[in-house]
């Protein structure tokens, strides 16, 4: 991959293509099966508009990943995704040179060149390994892309300052070739799932939004939307089944990504209804714990009959 | 849109400082992002109003409940019964303190009654008691005078130990350990591609994060309060998260993260509702299993509990727990005051149910007890994971 790296101007988002109101978001969003709330809607609308980062948080499996693709698709943008662990660092997440590939060049160039020459040569985009944080603020793209900075609660204090400084200027620096500013500002996503409290100073510098478990009727329509293999019947049953098992004490208790696999679990069985033999037979798409199994085991045929009530 | 509403921006400014009152990060970054926000937004539209602040000012969870009450307080629309002295929709309180509260309710022209107000915890009266602190080391909490638990303060902050460290996954420059491929290969770029010299990295390594999970029930009354003192002392020092509990559990690391000692024990005492209540161990627990441990148990964390195993709760209950907990966690340690006590046998049920299950079993009822406690920290093994 070759791209430019002349340090450049920070251009404007291009308000043609940006959507232009709340509504357009909201709309999009749905337009691409997905079922947010105006809130999120609003959050990113601001996100754009004020070229901040979108933090973005709840447990797992509400569509906080999601969120993120589906904006990507909506504006047209690539995405580009980091997800983050412990111990991630600059040549994971920015850059790398491609050392065997330079110490190959050298050798070739054999022992008459110039040591200078062969540096500059070395050092050069050819020579660049470029991970996705460099991606996202140098590329050609005609859409300013959608950075996804995914589970960044994974990853340690070291990565969270760096991150710090790529998000207040949106400029990365190496040392072999200069400091590289953004031409276009991406889209920042950053998730994270509350394994543990990110620093308040890079929140400062992002805008906010919690994603709850959705409602009964909102659950429904999400599966409708993206399981539609799902009878309607099938849909409604599994939705209130799920909100019945996030009454129940459990160690993990299921996400709207548990009630889809779920769902499609169910489908791709033939079932159009529940009973309690098919849900003790696939709760596993649910539940991911021995203890919260056993515990559920006990209560299926009540939770079953409550959801086909619901 | 905003320059429709010339007096919004004076309005918006209050807005952050009622937020600031209340606690919330609410500086002139964000006041900034407000107003450019609200340029955005048509500001006849009450939702997209509300929760474009609400992206802005709040940055945790946590922190939703009280931007909604003072969101509420503060921009709630005039009611024609305001008159008659209830402001119906402006219920939830608003945490702040008490003199800030009443500044602010004038301000808004609210009853006073609506904000929190709570009547300073009084405090009772040092007495002259003295002791030599090799004494102090040994006495028993249960026997101190106010005077002897202002000096266990001292002894503790003072505390010579510090937590054990892990290796992390994150690797740096060392002369022993792995080969840096990346610095080799640098610098024989330099060498015209011979590797004449290897670079080596190995893990960095940082201090486990402890925590402690205290029991504050009515058993523990008398033990409460120094280890609430112990609590803050480590809190100071270390990466510490604490809970309480009797009936319920309760997160106290942000109340006692206030360096003043006794303002983090007064924010404390007004934080939980439930000191010495009754006890169900094994519920608090399982609250813990579920709703904290994914979140401050990664980074191989230390686990300790405080109890003297006084339980109403189920036995099962409580062991099915703890062998959850101790899976996830690097080491389970249980500290019980009564074990310093003579002739002491863990024979209660809950003890006698949890005692198989934890790491270590240790006394808590005096100074030396804390300390070899301390020891015990500084000398965990560094594993990289749990």
């Amino acid at each position: 991959m070759t791209g430019p790296l002349k340090p450049g101007h920070l251009v404007l988002f291009d308000t043609v293509t940006a959507p232009a109101t709340i509504e357009d978001i909201e709309g999009r969003l749905r337009e691409r099966r997905y079922i947010g709330d105006r809130a999120l809607a609003t959050s990113i609308f601001l996100a754009l508009r004020l070229q901040k980062p979108l933090f973005i948080e709840g447990e797992a499996g509400v569509g906080k990943t999601e969120a993120a693709k589906v904006m990507a698709e909506v504006l047209g943008a690539r995405l580009i995704r980091l997800q983050c662990y412990e111990g991630i660092d600059l040549a994971h997440a920015v850059y790398e040179w491609n050392y065997p590939r330079q110490l190959l060049h050298i050798r070739l160039m054999g022992d008459g060149a110039d040591r200078r020459t062969a540096e500059r040569e070395i050092f050069s985009s050819d020579f660049l390994l470029r991970r996705p944080l460099l991606d996202a603020i140098d590329n050609d793209d005609p859409t300013p892309p959608v950075l996804l900075i995914d589970e960044i609660d994974r990853s340690d204090e070291e990565f969270e300052a760096f991150l710090l400084e790529l998000l207040s200027d949106f400029q990365v620096s190496i040392p072999e070739i200069g400091t590289i500013k953004a031409r276009q500002v991406p889209l920042v996503v950053i998730t994270s799932n509350r394994t543990r409290e990110v620093h308040d100073a890079l929140k400062r510098r992002c805008l906010y939004h919690w994603i709850d478990y959705p409602d009964l009727d909102k659950e429904v329509e999400i599966v409708r939307a993206r399981a539609p293999e799902a009878a309607d019947g099938l849909a409604r049953e599994v939705a209130a089944l799920v909100q019945g098992l996030r009454g129940m004490d459990l160690y993990k208790v299921p996400g709207v990504a548990e009630t889809l696999d779920w769902a499609r679990s169910l489908a791709a069985l033939g079932a159009t209804r529940i009973d309690a033999g098919l849900v003790s037979a696939t709760m596993g798409a649910a539940l991911k714990y021995q203890e919260d199994l056993d515990r559920v085991r006990e209560q299926v045929p009540a939770l079953v009959e409550k959801a086909q009530r619901a | 849109m905003l320059e429709q509403r010339p007096d919004l921006l004076p309005r918006l400014g209050a807005f952050a400082r009622l937020l600031h009152d209340a606690g919330l990060e609410a500086g002139p970054r964000r006041l900034t992002d407000a107003t450019r926000a609200l340029g955005f937004i048509d500001l006849k539209q009450r939702d997209d109003f509300h929760n474009a602040l609400r992206s802005v000012f709040v940055s945790r969870k946590e922190d939703i409940p009280t931007f909604e009450a003072a969101f509420d307080i503060f921009w709630a629309p005039p009611d024609p019964r305001v008159s008659a002295g209830t402001i119906p929709g402006r219920s939830r309180p608003l945490p702040m303190a008490p003199e800030r509260a009443k500044a602010w309710a004038n301000a808004l022209g609210l009853n006073t009654s609506q904000m929190n107000r709570e009547d300073p915890t009084e405090f009772p009266a040092s007495s002259s008691g003295y002791s030599a602190e090799e004494l102090l080391r040994h006495k028993d909490f249960e026997e101190m005078t106010w005077a002897e638990t202002e000096q266990v303060r001292k002894l503790l902050e003072q505390a010579p130990w510090r937590v054990a460290e892990r290796r992390t996954r994150r690797l740096r420059p060392s002369r022993t350990g792995r080969i840096d491929l990346r610095r080799s290969a640098r610098h024989a770029i330099r060498s015209s591609g011979e590797l004449v010299m290897l670079f080596r990295r190995k893990p960095r390594v940082r201090r486990r994060p402890l925590v402690l999970i205290c029991d504050v029930s009515g058993s523990m009354e008398r033990y409460s309060r120094l280890l609430m003192i112990f609590a803050h002392a480590v809190s100071r020092r270390e990466d510490l998260e604490a809970f309480v509990f009797s009936t319920r559990l309760t997160r106290i690391t942000r109340l006692l993260r206030q360096r003043d000692l006794d303002k983090a024990l007064d924010s404390v005492s007004k934080g939980v509702h439930d000191f010495s209540g009754g006890t169900r161990i094994g519920d608090a627990i399982g609250d813990f299993n579920r709703r904290w441990a994914r979140r401050v148990l990664g980074h191989g964390a230390v686990v300790i509990i405080i109890s003297d195993g006084w339980d109403r709760g189920d036995p099962a209950h409580l062991t099915s727990e703890l062998i959850h907990l101790r899976r996830s966690a690097h080491r389970l340690i249980w500290l019980n005051p009564l074990l310093g006590s003579e002739g002491y046998e863990p024979l209660t049920r809950g003890m006698a149910a949890a005692l198989p299950h934890c790491d270590d079993f240790l006394a808590a009822h005096n100074v030396q007890a804390l300390e070899d406690l301390g020891r015990l920290l500084s000398g965990l093994d560094n594993r990289t994971s749990r």
